[in-house]
């Protein structure tokens, strides 16, 4: 057997996900974690002591088990993940169980769910894995009939012998298998030849979601259980100085009460935890609590002031992200200027599950944690070196996230919940209350944008600023943030646009915050777009151009941009009248997660109200897994966009978020959901764009600019109401 | 605390609980069925709908002590033995759940609403659905499967 080179396995730590005793082909990638580089190798004989990351486990009953090293959150990995492996090694959609990672390092590092990446991420690499068992079963087929390899071949999980017939399945090869070495170059299928990728397939997750099997977070019991309910500080930035918990201990059920640390990066705050032997008894517990914070003048925080000192802000010169001809001469010495300030508002994740957490330290410094996770491998990587524990001391189990939409991509909920359970040397659950979720952030910042455009002659975008101002999620994750240089993450994609300006300029101004920030779908896009997407409406009106054309003027050159619009035009039936009583607008937005196009189209019902009747997507993708899934990731986003354009978003008084449930910071209802064309442009091939938040950016805009069409009010503050557009 | 007998999808269980116990940590905690979840804790959101004598309910605003004794409880995991209820079969062709964690609630909901009007127009589902928060946005596929449902209803 040839040299495997330097990994080393930890035999037991496989052996926990499954009960094997026997031989078993076990395959993973090595430790390298980078998309060119990875090398599958073949395992099974590795003696104690090697590290890998086994994607694949096949047991000699036939038993086959696939990895998912991407956290569900209903964006559909529990499916399209194993997909990618399966699909090489022949199986059909019955043939294996899922099996979720929990940030075990075997895995690789990228075990985390977000930035539409990962399918994109997964792809070849997980072909190349699901190609090479694929070929090492075959040729095992091949050696146990003594017959060329090329008279064999795979086949929902069988290998057949075409001349004769006959076939053995995988748990029968696997023995034979798992002597041989892993090909270095698997040849991967064709993909004329998918039988699953490419098509719309069933996720396996959904029988779970629909018989109340699937486990969340919150629903994890363990032996031996606490529940725990924290009062925090309502006051962003607040200090815990005193507390009473005699009545609280004197409620039945309540067995202690102690203080708890909430760690979100620079962000600490520490509250007082409720123990108790049923949730109940804890939030009960809760009440009955007397706490003392010092506000630290942080009372003084509220949103009329912070609009303002955003819009104070404006008037800075920034910091210059990009600068393309000269804007300045241009804009000074162009034709129509147009100024246009656009605000956007703080919003929630408000994921339907609220944030929890189950923890256990145990005897011996051993930690076990529970939680509906984005990011298993910060957990695993994080926590450690938090609590002066070893790597192998904390063991994770992801759940099936209740909505994540970026909000669990931190792990504040977590560190609390150890915290609480290390203070208890008891294993707790910690349930964050609806109330808890939508007042102790972290948030969606506001992007307040100052726009300025002026045309040539001919009617063409000559110059073009966009200069946004806001808070940065960064300060609150990083130390100490370098402010002489521009924060990308709030400016993202307005430099980057495909559309032909000859002269722009954009910049960006900082601003403080209290209150915690944190990366929400799709970012910074979600308010950026409005107002990029909006003021280029407004300049096309000033020029007296149909949007699109006037944006299509602005791409001349084939572009990604252009085939979206193209095809927007036509599904949309863009250049077709509407009836008297209608308007219809246009947003498109390309950044890191990919890109998409929509038309939102509206219907009239009064001079200062309005209802949305379709809006039609165009998303590109290059290559699709799901198509389905697709479909349903844009109608989400739809929704989620509408939500953030229409309903309030969270707003600040006091120190204190304002909102505290569903009926002070609404959501989009079944009856407010409108109709979703989706069409998805894959020409095949190596690009892969992201699916989970493109749909998201463009809505806005585009309804904002279907309102000015349809109306006459130019929008420029989110969220606006639909039945009351003058507010 | 009390004892009380209840009646959950047609098993009789006796339990002690504080009166004011809402039913949805007593179905949670106490029984151990946790298809039915907690969203909000005000009965804004339907996460937490079971069914009190086939009628829908929010249980996170309904307390142990509300409960008559004869009355039959009916959570999600109570709607079908092998998933083979309509609107689960519904809900699976349409491929509607995202994260899932509202989907017992809106299944819930729906199964009353087939119930009360076996062919649903499109306002009768709003109303019957709009108490039903989906974050993740399935609403139209929600909307597609019961239609379906009412039709495969009407084809048995």
């Amino acid at each position: 057997m040839k040299n495997t080179g330097n990994i080393t396995v930890n035999r037991r730590n496989f052996l926990r996900y499954t009960s094997l005793t026997g031989t078993a082909l076990i395959l993973g990638i090595s430790n390298n974690n980078t998309l060119g580089a990875a090398v599958v190798s073949n395992l099974s004989n590795a003696t104690e002591g090697y590290n890998l990351s086994p994607f694949i486990i096949i047991e000699k009953s036939g038993k086959i088990t696939l990895f998912n090293t991407k956290p569900e959150m209903g964006q559909g990995t529990f499916q399209s993940i194993p997909a990618l492996i399966a699909e090489e090694l022949e199986l059909a959609p019955g043939q294996f169980t899922v099996v979720q990672t929990g940030g075990e390092k075997k895995f690789g590092a990228e075990q985390a769910a977000g930035g539409s990446y990962s399918v994109r991420s997964s792809y070849e690499m997980l072909r190349k894995v699901g190609a090479s068992a694929r070929e090492m079963l075959v040729t095992a087929a091949s050696r146990q009939w003594d017959v060329p390899v090329s008279e064999c071949y795979a086949e929902f999980a069988r290998v057949f012998h075409k001349p004769s017939g006959r076939s053995l399945g995988y748990g029968e090869l696997v023995e034979t298998a798992a002597a041989m070495e892993a090909p270095e170059n698997p040849r991967l299928k064709d993909p004329k030849t998918f039988r699953m990728l490419g098509k719309s397939s069933r996720r396996p997750d959904v029988p779970l979601k629909v018989s109340g099997q699937a486990v969340f977070g919150i629903d994890v019991e363990v032996p031996g259980m606490v529940y725990a309910s924290v009062e925090r500080c309502p006051v962003f930035g607040a200090a815990l100085t005193d507390f009473d918990a005699s009545h609280a201990l004197k409620v039945t059920g309540v067995e202690q009460v102690v203080p708890v640390e909430r760690v979100f990066g620079n962000y600490k705050t520490t509250g007082v935890a409720v123990v108790a032997s049923s949730y109940w008894a804890a939030l009960k517990g809760r009440k009955a609590l007397r706490v003392k914070w010092d506000y630290r003048g942080n009372e003084q925080f509220n949103s009329a002031d912070y609009n303002q000192y955003l819009r104070d802000l404006a008037l800075n010169e920034g910091i210059t992200d990009v600068s393309t001809g000269d804007f300045d001469t241009a804009f000074a010495g162009g034709q129509s200027q147009v100024e246009a300030f656009y605000e956007t508002p703080f919003v929630a994740h408000a994921t339907m599950e609220p944030m929890n957490c189950t923890a256990h330290w145990k005897e011996g410094n051993q930690l076990e944690i529970w939680a509906s996770t984005q990011v298993p491998s910060d957990i695993i990587n994080e926590i450690p070196g938090m609590f002066g524990l070893g790597a192998d001391d904390v063991t994770l189990h992801t759940c099936f996230n209740g909505g994540g939409f970026g909000r669990r991509l931190a792990i504040d909920f977590v560190i609390e919940a150890v915290n609480l359970s290390k203070a208890i040397k008891k294993p707790v659950k910690l349930i964050w209350t609806r109330e808890d979720d939508m007042q102790m952030g972290p948030y969606r910042p506001p992007t307040f944008s100052a726009m300025k455009g002026a045309l040539s002659s001919d009617g063409k975008l000559a110059a073009f600023q966009h200069k946004v101002i806001a808070p940065t999620i960064l300060s609150f994750l990083v130390p100490q943030q370098d402010k002489t240089k521009v924060d990308e993450t709030m400016v993202e994609g307005i430099s980057h646009q495909a559309y032909e300006i000859p002269n722009m300029k954009n910049s960006f101004v900082y601003a403080d915050c209290p209150a915690p920030l944190l990366w929400w779908r799709s970012v910074t896009s979600s308010t950026l777009a409005f107002a990029h997407e909006c003021f280029l409406d407004e300049m096309a009106h000033k020029a007296g151009k149909d949007p699109l054309n006037f944006r299509m003027e602005m791409l001349t050159k084939e572009s990604d941009t252009r085939r979206v619009l193209q095809k927007l035009r036509e599904v949309s039936n863009w250049d077709a009248p509407l009836p008297e009583g209608k308007g219809r607008g246009i947003a498109q937005w390309d950044f890191f997660a990919g890109l998409a196009g929509e038309v939102v189209e509206v219907t009239r019902l009064s001079d200062n109200s309005v209802k949305i009747d379709k809006v039609y997507v165009v998303i590109d993708l290059g290559t699709v897994v799901n198509p389905d899934n697709v479909k349903a990731q844009m109608e989400g986003a739809v929704v989620m966009g509408i939500t953030a354009a229409v309903k309030k978003g969270i707003t600040f008084a006091n120190g204190r978020t304002e909102q505290s449930n569903y009926h002070d910071s609404p959501v989009l209802r079944i009856t407010e959901s409108p109709e979703v064309v989706v069409h998805i442009l894959a020409e095949g091939g190596s690009t892969i764009k992201g699916v989970g938040e493109p749909g998201l950016p463009p809505v806005a805009p585009a309804l904002a600019n279907a309102i000015f069409h349809a109306t006459g009010i130019r929008l420029r503050k989110m969220p606006f109401d639909l039945d009351d557009l003058r507010g | 605390m009390a004892k009380y007998a209840l009646n959950i999808n047609g098993k009789k269980i006796q339990l002690e609980a504080e009166p004011d116990t809402p039913m949805l940590w007593v179905i949670r905690d106490m029984v151990g069925l946790k298809g039915t979840k907690y969203g909000c804790g005000m009965a804004l959101c339907g996460a937490c709908t079971i069914h009190v004598n086939g009628q829908p309910v929010r249980s996170c605003s309904t307390t142990i002590d509300s409960i008559r004794k004869n009355d039959l409880i009916t959570t999600i995991e109570g709607i079908s033995e092998n998933l083979d209820h309509i609107v689960q079969q519904a809900w699976i062709e349409e491929q509607v759940p995202q994260c899932g964690y509202c989907q017992s609630g809106q299944i819930m909901s729906a199964v009353a609403l087939l119930k009360a009007i076996p062919n649903p127009t499109d306002d009768d589902i709003d109303t019957y659905m709009t108490g039903n928060i989906c974050r993740c946005g399935t609403y139209n596929r929600i909307r597609k499967a019961i239609h379906r449902a009412a039709a495969m209803q009407k084809g048995k």
